[in-house]
């Protein structure tokens, strides 16, 4: 059956492309955070110069969009968790708007602290 | 079509994976989420991160579970996104996806590794 264009107007199909686009940029994220990491076997220091670099506005910037779409990425991964396994399938637009509200607050909490 | 099709159960056993393993990194993502937005309040240094996570085991074995949930769940979600999205079924994509796993498991470790050394 062909979705039609009613089906990409409901909230939940956004939830849907939010999920799949955000756990899309987290695993090319991935590499790089543990590659940053790593940085550690060659001493402190080489840690310390990555972290000096990451202080620029713009990585900052990068810095909270990555935190809202961890936060964006687990909260809608808990409301499908909710969904498949509660049966809460009348909270639908509930859980959506919860999980968009803890996202946008677990990235202002992180701006907030960052700048 | 793919010349190569999974069965059900291999099927069944990804879906529970997922959903399993998505449950641990719900936990492991709420720690993580707190923990950055604590560590970031002064500023990033590597003598913070390190003196909390050099040989401290219980960070360690933390981190381990983290990387090990991920190593599970990106590959399988990434596979649902090349054949659902793109089309892209069968041996070639679970190759490519097996390859993510591993480059994943690979400097994961390594990255848990560098900060417990």
């Amino acid at each position: 059956m062909k979705s039609d264009f009613r089906a990409r107007a409901h909230p939940a199909y956004w939830a849907f492309v939010v999920h799949r686009a955000s756990g899309v940029l987290l695993a090319l994220f991935l590499p790089l955070h543990f590659w940053a990491l790593g940085q550690a076997l060659s001493g402190e220091e080489k840690l310390e110069s990555f972290l000096r670099w990451s202080d620029q506005p713009l990585v900052k910037f990068a810095e909270t969009a990555l935190v809202l779409l961890l936060a964006a990425h687990m909260t809608g991964g808990l409301r499908l968790l909710a969904l498949e396994f509660l049966a809460w399938r009348d909270w639908q637009l509930s859980l959506l708007a919860a999980a968009a509200g803890v996202s946008i607050v677990a990235g202002l909490a992180f701006l907030l602290n960052v700048v | 079509m793919s010349s190569r099709k999974l069965s059900i159960r291999a099927q069944v056993l990804l879906w529970t994976a997922q959903r399993a393993s998505a449950a641990v990194l719900a936990v492991c993502v709420i720690v993580h989420l707190i923990t950055i937005i604590y560590a970031v309040r002064n500023g990033l240094s590597a003598a913070e991160i390190l003196g909390r996570t050099r040989g401290n085991v219980a960070w360690a074995a933390f981190y381990a579970l983290f990387v090990a949930a991920v190593v599970v769940h990106a590959p399988i979600g990434l596979r649902n996104i090349l054949s659902e999205t793109f089309g892209w079924r069968g041996a070639g994509c679970d190759i490519a996806v097996m390859a993510i796993a591993l480059t994943l498991a690979m400097w994961g470790f390594r990255a848990v590794f560098a900060v417990f050394l």
